[in-house]
């Protein structure tokens, strides 16, 4: 098996990284497929608490690094899904305790087992964020839309590319579909055409998602919510489906306005 | 700010303006060109075809278009109608 390693990043801090990592891995586990995400925050660890797993922790990625334990050591398996396993950061280190090497290294052990490695990087563009990017296959880079996330979108996606480990893809987390309507927040449409990248998922904002994470449970695991239908599409869409955006997403701008005279007659997707 | 077609609408349309304004901002941050290099670009490209060709100098323009995410250099540079002229 040679997995491929994916990198949740963003540039600006608060925009979902952590959260959509969570989901979209959970997502993929729930297709059946074997999943690994690594906390590469370093020193501001939570994709743990995000996930349900904080008191499983024994061993860290520094533990791992600095070889204090074996890797299968330092996976904490998912309580929901087999095939889901975090990898947390160290908490009391900071991002110079790994180096991008470390990062590659950990990974290509990893691919041997596992389908999906997902790393969530810290928010910036220093050394945290090149440790997440270095054994990177592809690039997600999560944006909300607004003016400040879309602007440092723009230059992770610009760093992506002279790295060479792009085209990047984008998920456009938080979209409002009411104050899109409105005026007041920028389309699905309008994103797209100032970053000019792939879009590979829309996420609406949902209080729900605030209600999962103070549970630890990851709101892709719930059947019945569209923000969690939109990270399993999201999963889907990596796995190599053909899932089309839903204008009821957000998709277009202009297109979605004309779709919501017509969206009566339209069946809610399950 | 709302603007006159806003105020008329009854909209506020900020998500316009932030887009406009974002735009701006991503033509600027994109350029790897320091500042400055632009105007030097443009004397520099004027005094070589001079050479050659007679150039409207007032009427040059020279700038960074945006194509999806790549960028081209873009000179326009008009000739002057004396270059039009018969030779004697």
């Amino acid at each position: 098996m040679s997995g491929r390693v994916i990198t949740v990043t963003s540039g600006k801090g608060g925009v979902g990284k952590t959260t959509a990592t969570a989901n979209i891995g959970a997502a993929l586990a729930g297709l059946g497929k074997k999943v690994v995400c690594i906390d590469a925050d370093i020193g501001l660890r939570n994709l743990d608490v995000v996930l349900g797993l904080e008191n499983r922790i024994v061993y860290d990625l520094v533990d791992v690094v600095e070889g204090r334990c074996k890797l299968r050591q330092a996976m904490i398996r998912d309580k929901r899904l087999e095939d889901l396993y975090l990898i947390p950061a160290a908490q009391t280190r900071d991002k110079t305790a790994v180096s991008p090497k470390d990062m590659q290294r950990v990974c290509d052990e990893l691919r041997k087992d596992f389908d999906f490695v997902l790393i969530d990087s810290p928010a910036g563009i220093e050394r945290g964020f090149k440790n997440a990017i270095a054994p990177a296959d592809e690039i997600v880079i999560v944006t909300n839309p607004e003016v400040s996330a879309v602007r440092d979108a723009d230059r992770i996606i610009g760093i992506v590319e002279a790295e060479q480990k792009g085209p990047a893809k984008l998920v456009i987390n938080r979209i409002n579909l009411e104050l899109v309507e409105r005026g007041d927040m920028l389309a699905v449409a309008d994103v797209l055409e100032l970053l000019a990248v792939e879009l590979i998922g829309i996420v609406p904002e949902d209080q729900a998602v605030l209600v999962s994470t103070n549970r630890g449970a990851p709101i892709a695991l719930e059947p019945k919510s569209k923000t969690g239908q939109a990270f399993r599409d999201i999963a889907k869409r990596l796995s190599g489906e053909e899932i089309a955006f839903s204008s009821t997403d957000g998709a277009g701008g202009f297109l979605g306005r004309i779709s919501k005279m017509i969206r009566s007659g339209e069946t809610k997707r399950k | 700010m709302r603007s006159f077609a806003d105020l008329l609408s009854g909209k506020s349309r900020s998500a316009a303006t932030a887009k406009e304004r974002l735009r701006l901002v991503l033509i600027h941050d994109r350029s790897s060109l320091p500042p400055g290099v632009m105007e030097e670009l443009r004397d520099e490209l004027i005094e070589v075809i001079s050479r050659h060709v007679e150039v409207d100098r007032n009427a040059v323009r020279i700038e960074i278009v945006q194509e999806g995410r790549s960028q081209r250099l873009q000179a326009d540079i008009p000739l002057k109608a004396a270059n039009l002229r018969l030779p004697d």
